[in-house]
């Protein structure tokens, strides 16, 4: 699969125009380096003490030298940092209709579930030819979930949600590591990301037996945790209900307005007093420490089906 | 200038151990800096050769992982604080400062004495806390990793850290009162030595930085032992902020390490090319502005930290910026060599692999700046690869082409050439051997701190422990030579070199007081006429 590795084998088209950039940062270190060991190596020999060289008008005034190469290579810098951000802030934009996968790191292995409700560890089977979109949680200290063959890592830092974007093109198996220190087993905390064509895809998810998906585990957890006790249709408590609520505007009790993402249905569930939704009494009480960050990800996805029925504009 | 072993010197001045340990000549200080840096820099050195043994295999096997991660850390908070930061400034800078502006010692010579006491004091309980059962979060303390979860001395290791930092305090203060109020008659600051810029440079980084670092680690011990939420989002604390105030410091400490080397370089490269220094103000003003720029970039350690997309963007912006005035001062030691009288000895070997593997290390930081490349690249070999090219690449063969430099002034004896050369080149060969194929690891995705490895990286891992065995070599081979020379070396002229600077002006080893009289200066430095024949900053010592 690799031969003798010069380069990391390549899972998506993303991975492509990564290499075209890195090949560009190549060609510059190799001429710029060349050009400095040349010039040491030319001088060294041609000036060295004792040679006959011609060392008659020798150049004094330096500023037009020094203006010239300040302004170069702010130059050539200035058009390296906006290749590597104009790729960079593609991965913050999400595309709409991501296949959703939550996972959660902790000490020291990778877990994953599907929205089907199928789970695994140190594993991560995704379909080829189709954006997928990691919603990730950390249990216990910071990792970093990270693919080397489709040039992408992300941290993960308890705590909060982070999302990581990806389309693979090509099926294979690829590396899964762990980036970040994070204790004793660091090194054995990964697997392997299997890509796949989208009827073995299919296939594979069948096979993995018929549990609940997701979400209804999440209406189960729903019921169990007493969250619909006051958000439920009899609720007796006053509180907001949550139809139709995920991706669209909260206006906050201070006046300001949040999308309902799943970073902020997580932090409502954990810190209910931080964002207050206007007309309510900050009477929720905080589930920080009674859920963990499986069970969390099924009520999140519960939320999230809740939502409108079509998101607006499709 | 008369000289032989009746001369009394700063040495032979006075000779019991009580002499040396309430000294407070600057020159017996950076001796006893001299000792203890060595220490630590075999004791860090050790780990490092353990580490590259480990990863000859992909499966482990000399040490399990709890010794590993102990092995890397104990390497990291040991270069890094108790080898690099102090290396050159308290060392080749406590001798040199004062006698390159022509002044007795730093202005406040028990002050400096503390100095080192302090570091002592800090190497040593940072030390025993490595010893006693080691501290497992990597030298940079991440949270809540190293408060909630890490075993072993991490409060202790972190309070030598934190007494240490006093010692660079006090350093940077005493340099920068020293540069602005003892420089000799007619030392105006565009005639200071490079070395003197960048080491006043660095002065400025100590003082401004260090107090951060302080902060950072006693809120880390207070969440340790106290739990007072700070950092560990468990008890409602933010584990970026840790990231954010940790890299506030130890960004900057990147320059603290390089900015003093590229001093000992420019006091080099004119001397054995005999032609001024091209673009000199240029260089100095360049030292200032990688101090200030420097403080700006911290933010680049955490791309894929989660840290805000627009913060990324400005941080990748302004680490473009740090990088330029570097790239200048690559060129005119460059251009200093146009039209020179090169000669080959072993400073100036030790400045080319200098030039060259900074100029590695500054390119692939221009990949680690763009955004995306870093991503991929983050925490992984090419990171490790990057720094080492810098930090010992750069740092550490200033370092040694200093020490060969000025090994005459401050021994009074000539170490062996031949020998030397060896070693320069050695070093610099074993150097690109060992880490080389770690930016190809790092391409290919193998990530930092790992004990155990896919076996498809390990031809690259098996090179670069090669490279280390070599690496060893020329790092042990002047403790022999340039110990033989102490003993039985030639005695130095008081200006072997034939260079231009005030310390060359007085004997080999200086008189406890440096010089008889304040030297008169009446020149810059590095001025050489047309057949490349010194033209000294004053007339006598």
């Amino acid at each position: 699969m690799y031969g003798l590795p010069f380069w990391p084998a390549r899972a998506g088209a993303y991975a492509g125009q990564w290499d075209k950039l890195f090949i560009g940062l190549l060609i510059l270190a190799f001429l710029t380096a060349g050009l400095v060991i040349f010039l040491l190596i030319l001088y060294a020999a041609r000036y060295r003490h004792g040679s006959k060289a011609d060392r008659s008008n020798r150049t004094r005034k330096s500023w037009r030298f020094e203006v010239s190469w300040t302004i170069a290579s702010l130059l050539i810098f200035l058009i390296l940092g906006a290749w590597g951000a104009h790729l960079f802030v593609r991965l913050y934009q999400p595309p709409a209709n991501a296949l959703q996968i939550f996972v959660v790191g902790k000490q020291w292995m990778w877990k994953a579930q599907h929205p089907g409700g199928q789970r695994e560890i140190n594993e991560l089977h995704v379909p080829a030819g189709r954006d997928v979109r990691l919603v990730m949680a950390s249990q216990d200290v910071i990792h970093s979930f990270f693919i080397p063959a489709l040039r992408i890592k992300q941290d993960v830092v308890p705590g909060r949600y982070e999302s990581l974007w990806f389309r693979a093109d090509k099926p294979g198996r690829y590396h899964l590591f762990c980036a970040e220190y994070c204790g004793t087993d660091h090194a054995r905390m990964g697997g392997w990301v299997t890509v796949m064509a989208s009827r073995d895809f299919a296939r594979w998810l069948s096979d993995q037996g018929g549990q609940p998906s997701l979400a209804a585990q999440g209406a189960a957890l729903f019921r169990r945790y007493g969250c619909s006790g006051c958000h439920g249709q009899s609720g007796a408590v006053r509180a907001p209900r949550l139809e139709g609520l995920f991706g669209g505007p909260v206006p906050l009790s201070d006046g300001s307005v949040v999308i309902a993402d799943d970073r902020y249905v997580r932090d409502s569930i954990l810190l209910p007093k931080a964002q207050i939704a206007a007309g309510y009494q900050p009477i929720m009480p905080s589930f920080a420490g009674q859920i963990g960050e499986d069970d969390l990800a099924k009520l999140v996805a519960y939320i999230e089906s809740l939502g409108p029925e079509k998101p607006r504009g499709q | 200038m008369m000289h032989g072993a009746g001369t009394e010197n700063y040495l032979n001045a006075e000779t019991t151990l009580r002499s040396w340990l309430l000294t407070t000549d600057h020159k017996r200080i950076a001796l006893l800096y001299f000792a203890s840096i060595t220490f630590f820099f075999f004791v860090g050195g050790v780990a490092a050769a353990l580490i590259r043994l480990q990863l000859i295999t992909p499966y482990g096997g000399l040490v399990g992982a709890d010794t590993y991660n102990r092995l890397f850390t104990m390497h990291g908070i040991i270069m890094v604080w108790f080898f690099l930061i102090p290396s050159i400034p308290t060392t080749l800078g406590n001798f040199m400062l004062p006698m390159m502006i022509g002044a007795r010692d730093l202005a406040f010579p028990r002050l400096n004495l503390l100095s080192w006491y302090l570091y002592i004091a800090g190497g040593l309980i940072t030390l025993s806390a490595l010893l006693l059962g080691g501290v497992d979060t990597g030298w940079t303390f991440y949270e809540p990793l190293s408060t909630a979860y890490a075993n072993g001395y991490v409060v202790l290791a972190v309070l030598g850290i934190f007494i240490a930092g006093f010692s660079s305090v006090l350093t940077g203060l005493n340099f920068i009162v020293t540069v602005h109020k003892l420089r000799a008659p007619g030392l105006i600051w565009y005639r200071l030595p490079v070395f003197i810029w960048s080491t006043y440079a660095t002065s400025l980084i100590l003082v401004l930085a260090t107090p951060v670092l302080a902060m950072t680690l006693l809120m880390l011990a207070a969440e340790r032992l106290l739990h007072v939420g700070i950092f560990d989002p468990a008890l409602g604390g933010d584990p970026l902020l840790f990231q954010h105030m940790f890299w506030f410091y130890s960004h900057p400490a990147v320059y603290i390490m390089i900015l003093p080397s590229m001093g000992v370089i420019s006091e080099i490269v004119p001397c054995f090319a005999r032609k001024s220094l091209f673009g000199y103000k240029f260089v100095i003003w360049c030292s200032i502005a990688i101090a200030v720029i420097g403080f700006l970039v911290w933010g680049h350690h955490m791309f894929v930290s989660g840290q805000s997309l627009y913060a990324s963007l400005v941080f990748s912006f302004l680490s473009y910026a740090v990088a330029v005035p570097s790239a200048i001062k690559v060129f005119n030691w460059i251009a200093t060599m146009h039209k020179g009288w090169i000669r080959f000895d072993a400073p100036m070997l030790y400045a080319f692999g200098f030039i060259g593997l900074f100029t590695i290390g500054g390119l692939t930081g221009l990949f680690l700046a763009a955004l995306a490349v870093d991503v991929h690249v983050t925490d992984t070999y090419f990171v490790v690869a990057h720094f080492h090219y810098i930090m010992v690449g750069g740092a550490v063969m200033g370092y040694f082409g200093g020490l060969h430099y000025w090994w005459p002034k401050i021994t009074g004896r000539l170490y062996p050439e031949y020998w030397a050369r060896f070693t320069a080149i050695l070093t610099f060969f074993g150097f690109n051997l060992t880490f080389f194929p770690q930016f190809i690891l790092g391409t290919l995705g193998m990530p930092r701190r790992y004990q155990v490895y896919p076996p498809e990286f390990q031809i690259w891992h098996v090179l670069s422990s090669a490279g280390a065995s070599i690496l060893a070599i020329g790092y042990a081979l002047p403790i022999f030579y340039l110990g033989w020379s102490i003993l039985k070396g030639a005695r130095a002229p008081a200006n072997p070199w034939r260079a231009t600077g005030l310390e060359w002006l007085t004997r080999s080893p200086p008189p406890p007081h440096n010089f008889a009289s304040a030297p008169e200066v009446v020149r810059g430095p590095y001025c050489y006429d047309e057949e490349g024949n010194a033209l000294p900053q004053a007339a006598h010592g």
